[in-house]
């Protein structure tokens, strides 16, 4: 078996008397689908930020291609290859959806720091951040400001900003959240044509949107790991049923 | 190559004719104003000051009440190597100005970009008082509270005299103004200003995308430390003279009031501010000595409440409002 793009160990966090993550191990190889679920407040969004770097860990390692990361800086992680998109909205609202992709572009090829040079004469950066938008199918809204498109559009742009970093490591924090369930095919297509070699962790509620992109599914409950496996083991699971799904009424009752 | 389908989508960098209006108002103002040229050119320098500022208020978002701080270090160094060293050549002591205001920027910068909102305003406060203090406390020299006489400038290139009607002041100020204008222009469109404006709009996603935010913010206040430098030397090289209040929060705020009425984040929103700011003030002073930033405070509600993106934005808004009835 391939080597881990990402290894997360007995990774811990608490504020005070809550534990938000207790002892989390997740191991993800090139090519992972991956689908990390669990009701509210289970924290995933948590496990996301500890392995990006906004949150500090109380304990354990994460490894990033081979690399202890637990200390490094979010940008430096970055740079290393790990990407995410965030569950609310993280844009740049007041420029133009071209404009938030060639951030992206531009930061991974590290021009950021030029002073000098034109960023509107960077045809490079421009054409491959047109690619990105064309292969989400936002080509045509490339010039509008952010602002003005609607929220399951800017969902996105979001994703689009995050394949412009080339990750080998991608977290998709709930990345159908607000979108129509009429456009959330473009969002899965885009997934579902990232490179092969890249790995892949999505949080995600809608349950056929996790069953259709995931090949693992870990089952996180109150910030610990209830269980791991393939989507049909989970999904007969009755500890899952329990605690998660039978929140729903059915298995494919869609969000809460 | 092969040309791509969309036409330089980002726009940002292009010339535009428009452009060229502040330059013909400013070179045309040296012949239909010649009993002005004093006002004149320090329209000009609070121009380039208010322009720093909206290099880190308006690009990178960094809200700053003490950029007085950095506009004072460059007018008080310009002025103590003329004073006291005896270097009275005035490029040269220009670019000495912008160095030393730069590199008392990047020192308080480096401390006070750790922190955000009120802490940071209230730190780029704290750093203009302790220096005015240090000014008034180091008399022999600041001059203290009488400012510092016995500046004099050589003429520049050894041939232009400062003369007393401001000529060579204004001229001097427009052709400074216009080098660190071609340059900061440069900057905010360049990739680096590119990701200044990304730290404005969203510093999260900055850091997301392994933007090294610190350094990127740190980069723009020394830049604008070095501009605001230079502003404040033009005034003690043209005034021949360096008072307290180049320290002062007035300062601080009257820039900031400045660059609010023109716009941030547009680089000629100082274009605007700056003159409608000062000529108001000359002529409201005259008509009514008691009252007059009373006209000023007015015409900040009334800008704040219907064109809170200044002058720059109200008139973009306008123009987009003739072209929607066109169409």
């Amino acid at each position: 078996m391939s080597e881990p793009l990402l290894e997360v160990r007995d990774l811990s966090k608490s504020f005070g008397a809550l534990v938000v993550a207790d002892a989390v191990s997740l191991t993800l190889r090139p090519g992972a689908r991956h689908a990390l679920i669990g009701p509210n407040g289970a924290g995933k969004t948590t496990l996301v930020n500890l392995i990006t770097g906004t949150v500090e860990p109380s304990g354990g390692v994460i490894l990033l291609d081979g690399h202890d990361i637990t200390h490094w800086p979010q940008a430096r992680r970055v740079k290393g290859g790990l990407a995410r998109t965030f569950q609310i909205n993280t844009l740049f609202r007041g420029l133009s959806v071209l404009e938030n992709v060639c951030m992206a572009v531009s930061e991974r090829r590290s021009l950021s720091a030029r002073l000098w040079r034109r960023a509107d004469a960077r045809g490079d950066v421009i054409a491959e951040a047109m690619a990105l938008l064309e292969s989400v199918k936002l080509d045509a809204d490339a010039q509008r400001q952010v602002r003005e498109l609607p929220y399951g559009r800017q969902r996105l742009v979001e994703l689009a900003i995050a394949l412009g970093l080339h990750p080998k490591v991608l977290l998709l924090d709930e990345p159908a959240a607000g979108v129509p369930s009429t456009e959330s095919h473009v969002l899965l297509e885009a997934v579902a044509g990232l490179p092969e070699s890249i790995a892949v962790l999505m949080i995600e509620h809608d349950m056929d949107i996790v069953f259709r992109f995931a090949e693992t599914i870990t089952v996180l409950v109150s910030g610990a790991i209830l269980t791991e496996g393939t989507p049909a083991e989970v999904g007969a699971d009755p500890r899952v049923r329990e605690v998660y799904l039978g929140e729903n009424a059915e298995l494919h009752g869609g969000r809460r | 190559m092969e040309q791509p389908a969309y036409q330089n989508p980002l726009r940002t960098g292009a010339m535009r004719p428009a452009e060229l209006l502040p330059w013909l108002a400013a070179g045309s103002g040296f012949f239909l104003f010649p009993d002005y040229l004093q006002l004149g050119a320090q329209i000009l320098i609070m121009v380039l000051f208010a322009m720093s500022l909206d290099m880190i208020l308006g690009y990178a978002g960094i809200v700053s009440l003490g950029h007085a701080a950095l506009f004072g270090t460059g007018a008080y160094t310009a002025g103590i190597l003329s004073a006291h060293i005896g270097w009275s050549e005035p490029l040269s002591g220009l670019v000495i100005a912008g160095l030393v205001a730069g590199v008392v920027g990047l020192v308080c910068g480096a401390v006070i970009l750790y922190t955000r909102g009120l802490t940071l305003l209230m730190l780029t406060l704290a750093v203009t008082i302790l220096l005015q203090e240090l000014a008034n406390e180091q008399e022999h020299w600041t001059g203290g509270d009488d400012g510092l006489q016995g500046v004099v400038m050589q003429p520049l290139f050894g041939v232009f005299e400062f003369d007393l009607y401001g000529r060579t002041a204004y001229l001097y100020a427009l052709a400074v103004l216009f080098v660190v204008f071609l340059a900061a222009r440069a900057i905010v469109n360049s990739s680096f200003g590119q990701s200044l404006r990304g730290i404005r709009e969203n510093e999260r996603r900055m850091h997301a995308i392994g933007c090294p935010v610190y350094r990127q913010m740190l980069r723009a206040y020394t830049i604008a430390a070095v501009m605001a430098g230079v502003a404040g030397a033009l005034l003690a090289q043209t005034t021949e003279f360096v008072a307290l209040d180049v320290l002062s929060f007035e300062r601080s705020g009257d820039v900031m009031i400045m660059l609010i009425l023109g716009g941030t984040g547009r680089l000629y929103g100082a274009f605007i501010g700056a003159p409608l700011y000062m000529i108001l003030q000359d002529q409201l002073a005259k008509l009514s000595p008691e009252y007059w930033l009373f006209g000023i405070g007015a015409l900040l509600v009334a800008t704040i409440l219907y064109a809170p993106e200044g002058m720059l934005g109200l008139a973009e808004r306008l123009r987009a409002w003739v072209r929607r009835e066109d169409s």
